[in-house]
């Protein structure tokens, strides 16, 4: 056994880890039952079987190529913007009231998402939208 | 003097990652990848400087960087508990909870790093902010007691980004 041959071996193990939480995480999106415990999955285990992916890129590129480290923008990228997104999903879940509604915050009057907007909108003493 | 160098360097760190960006874009150092890097990296600061009045100042970078090192660790663990409980319990056995975290970090970019990590991390999402900023909503997909999970946030990260920030 080369060393080629072990270099192809970790990629082919990192493939797998990435390809089985991918899987996992889109197997949690359709068998969990709320949109708020729906979120879990693609949030996390997608990250890792993400993660996972661009290590084995990573590592063939060094090991046959030329060597790249875009992959670390990429991780670093989707660490950056999964929460966001994450977050913007259950703002409209908690918006729509599809789960169970949340406790009101010990030290504040509300959550920012339930702040009556529409209200405000109907008040008279403001200009009408058109 | 101070001033002079707030004006050309709006964001010293900011200035240093686009051009680290900017050369890993590009695959690889050269000379003009290095140039091109510091006129980017002087020019977005500067344009983007009226969106981001009060940076932190004072940040420690090794501290951070343990802080990231951790995240990352508790990333994969997060991963690895979160994929089991999908693939073994039941739905009905789950019990998914509400937690509310009273904030103590009143450092904007702080709020928003905890926010991220929250959502990184095992088993919760973050999913609101009150509406003075004083508190966040947290989704725990499988957790038992509320108090047990905002105590483990405010000392596993809070703690760290409250030496970091403040």
């Amino acid at each position: 056994m080369t060393l080629t041959d072990l270099i192809e071996i970790v990629i082919a193990v990192a493939l797998v880890i990435g390809a089985v939480f991918t899987l996992i995480g889109s197997v949690g999106l359709m068998k969990l039952d709320t949109a708020m415990k729906r979120m879990h999955a693609p949030t996390k285990a997608a990250t890792l079987g993400i993660g996972a992916l661009l290590m084995a890129s990573m590592i063939h590129s060094f090991a046959f190529g030329s060597g790249s480290l875009k992959e670390v923008l990429i991780m670093a990228f989707l660490f950056v913007t999964a929460p966001i997104s994450a977050n913007f999903i259950a703002k409209v879940a908690i918006h729509r009231g599809q789960d169970v509604p949340p406790p009101s915050p010990p030290n504040d009057q509300t959550w920012s998402t339930l702040n009556p907007l529409d209200e405000a909108i109907d008040d008279p003493e403001l200009p009408t939208r058109s | 003097m101070q001033r002079a160098r707030r004006s050309i360097l709006p964001h010293p760190f900011l200035t240093f990652v686009l051009i680290v960006v900017w050369c890993l874009l590009a695959g690889g150092i050269s000379l003009g990848t290095v140039v091109f890097g510091t006129i980017l990296g002087l020019l977005i600061p500067q344009v983007t400087a009226a969106y981001w009045p009060d940076a932190p100042r004072r940040v420690h970078p090794v501290k951070i960087t343990l802080y990231v090192l951790l995240v990352l660790w508790d990333i994969l663990i997060a991963n690895i508990e979160v994929a089991w409980i999908v693939l073994t319990k039941k739905n009905r056995d789950m019990r998914s909870i509400w937690v509310t975290i009273p904030l103590e970090l009143r450092t904007p970019e702080a709020i928003a790093i905890l926010a991220g990590t929250i959502t990184l991390t095992p088993g919760t999402v973050t999913a609101d902010m009150s509406d003075e900023g004083h508190c966040l909503l947290i989704h725990a997909l499988n957790a038992d007691d509320a108090d047990a999970v905002r105590d483990d946030i405010k000392n596993r990260y809070e703690r760290r980004l409250k030496e970091i920030f403040e």
